[in-house]
């Protein structure tokens, strides 16, 4: 085969009808083992009683892990609650404060470039670095908060203050990768076109609602959706800014599931949770595309 | 090429900046861009300063500037915790994952900008599909076959881990640089008598740098940055990365600030390096792969 490639000059039909499948057949394997093939072991592991600390007990579990979860497990309640509004505040804060940005850091003025670099560099900063960063900013005794007039009190320790305190510390973290995805939306937009609407007589208002707007939805809905998966799998921050404390306030599904795995290795109840994430992560994505009938214009 | 992408991306900003001027004086751009430009920078700057104070003050002291200037932390955390070995370690995932994805999404990026195969628009699709699959929900999965492959404890299972999740995307950027690249270039250099293949390595790789480059930074950055899988495929100290020694860092010298920060710089060095390379290809990376697909 790899003969026939490299014999003709322009690599005959035959060969030419293999080569993207060559060329492709490393991703597949690779996806196929470490991708599909895990998928479809979570659902046969959410069957099973399987906990590395209890080899004992293994064995067939039916439905048993899905009946725990659902009926014995306020815990899986209260993270799905959670969950969602974690993912809903998060991600409409993003989208203003992302789009805001965007349209900020696209006009253009001296500077444009370095400004750019330093409200993106966020973007490179681990989930681990960004909360080691904002422990440094939250403590009561050194932190930035004593500056604020903050009461002398642990913003992350406090059930009321919590929730705000983590979401302030993602939005640090998640607008710059917003704004990238909704900057790159705004350079696709033919500059006549706001030409042509000065020219009508619009002004920056409704040039924003009926130009920029418009073109820019397909980007704000893969860029809300491709967040939203994120938020959603954002376990590295909360596991190590709150550990899903206090009180487990602060504890979302995925974040349930990374605990059950890592720290008590109860594999068929995480697999069962896994199993419940996938349906709702793939139920709510499908539900938000046809909502927003993404990419209708064009595909029709 | 790299020129030519600058070229490209400030034409539209030249034909906004008519526009700036045609409506709108010193004072409005002053309460539209700068006033909120100025806020915005202070958010995301005043974290990364305080981080820095902390990692170069002297213990106990409570000074808003780093001064007297100290690195004692950094020997704390270099020598004594082991950020010496988790570097390595991270450094050598790094770079293995940079170029595994780097080449495998050459092969596979090529293959969709420049063929019509069968099964080309289901593999694009699948590969879109699996940015919806959260890295958390299969830690358990990827743990029990990594441990059949007795990889638990090797950093190879971190390599081969980032390395899968990195490729989807790395494709779908890899195939917008690739048909970026006009294929008359590849072609004249066939009728010259070029195989394809020579004629790849000798006139598209070189038109590729930008992609390549930028390809290779996301994978780094993903790499270097991923916490969930070292915490979870790794538990013998020897073979820390960087994140999960930052994070036993937040537990267990929670007191110690100047440690933290130390550790935190450490951490943050390498890949602020790498994103001021790439800063000026992510947007027009983004435009000309994932959100256009």
């Amino acid at each position: 085969m790899a003969l026939a490639r490299t014999t003709g000059a322009r690599g005959g039909p035959r060969a030419l009808r293999w080569a993207p499948y060559l060329l492709i057949s490393p991703t597949v394997l690779l996806i196929a083992v470490f991708l599909v093939y895990p998928i479809g072991s979570v659902l046969y592991y959410s069957l099973q009683h399987y906990n590395l600390t209890k080899p004992w007990a293994n064995g067939f579990a039916g439905l048993e892990n899905f009946r725990e979860m659902l009926f014995e497990d306020p815990l899986f309640w209260s993270s799905l609650a959670f969950t969602a509004k974690w993912v809903v505040v998060e991600i409409g804060l993003q989208l203003l404060l992302g789009l805001a940005l965007a349209l900020i850091v696209n006009e253009s003025f001296i500077g444009r470039g370095l400004a750019r670099s330093l409200v993106f560099s966020p973007w490179a900063v681990s989930g681990v670095l960004t909360t080691g960063i904002w422990i440094l900013l939250y403590n009561p005794t050194t932190g930035i908060v004593r500056y604020l007039g903050a009461p002398e009190a642990a913003v992350l320790g406090n059930p009321d203050t919590v929730f705000g305190a983590v979401v302030l510390t993602e939005l640090w973290r998640g607008v710059p990768f917003f704004a990238i995805l909704l900057l790159a939306g705004l350079q696709g937009i033919p500059g006549e076109l706001y030409e042509a609407a000065a020219v009508d007589g619009a002004g920056r208002v409704r040039r924003f609602a009926h130009v920029t707007l418009p073109h820019l939805r397909d980007a704000i809905v893969l860029a809300t959706l491709l967040r939203s998966v994120w938020e959603f799998n954002n376990v590295d921050l909360l596991y190590t800014l709150t550990g899903g404390g206090p009180a487990q306030v602060t504890t979302t599904l995925p974040l349930y599931v990374a605990q059950r795995a890592i720290d008590s290795k109860d594999f068929g109840y995480g697999s069962a949770l896994t199993t419940a994430g996938f349906l709702i992560l793939l139920f709510c994505s499908l539900l938000y595309l046809r909502l927003s009938r993404f990419g209708a214009d064009h595909k029709g | 090429m790299a020129t030519d992408v600058i070229a490209r991306r400030r034409v539209p900003a030249r034909a906004r900046a008519a526009r700036g001027g045609m409506r709108g004086g010193d004072r409005g751009r002053i309460v539209r861009l700068y006033l909120p430009l100025a806020l915005y920078l202070l958010f995301t700057l005043i974290p990364f300063y305080w981080m820095i104070v902390f990692a170069l003050r002297p213990a106990g002291s409570t000074a808003p500037v780093p001064w007297p200037i100290t690195f004692e932390h950094f020997e704390t955390v270099w020598n004594d915790i082991g950020y010496a070995v988790f570097f390595r370690n991270s450094v050598i995932i790094g770079v293995l994952s940079l170029f595994l994805t780097t080449a495998i999404a050459l092969m596979g990026g090529y293959a969709l900008a420049r063929f019509r195969f069968r099964g080309r628009t289901f593999f694009m699709v699948a590969l879109l599909c699996t940015q919806f699959i959260p890295g958390a929900m299969m830690l358990i999965p990827l743990f029990t076959i990594f441990r059949g492959l007795g990889l638990i404890n090797s950093l190879w299972s971190l390599v081969v881990a980032d390395t899968v999740f990195n490729l989807p995307l790395s494709i779908i950027l890899m195939s917008g640089f690739v048909a970026a690249v006009p294929f008359q270039v590849e072609e004249a250099a066939m009728v010259d008598g070029c195989t394809r293949r020579r004629a790849f390595f000798a006139v598209v790789l070189p038109q590729l740098r930008p992609g390549l480059i930028a390809v290779g930074s996301f994978a780094f950055i993903h790499t270097w940055n991923n916490f969930l899988f070292a915490l979870m495929f790794i538990s013998k100290q020897d073979n820390f990365t960087i994140p999960v020694g930052l994070s036993y860092t937040i537990g267990e010298y929670s007191a110690d600030f100047g440690a933290l920060a130390a550790g935190g710089v450490v951490a943050a060095v390498p890949v602020v390096c790498v994103f001021a390379v790439i800063q000026r290809y992510l947007v027009h990376g983004i435009s000309a792969g994932a959100v256009k697909g």
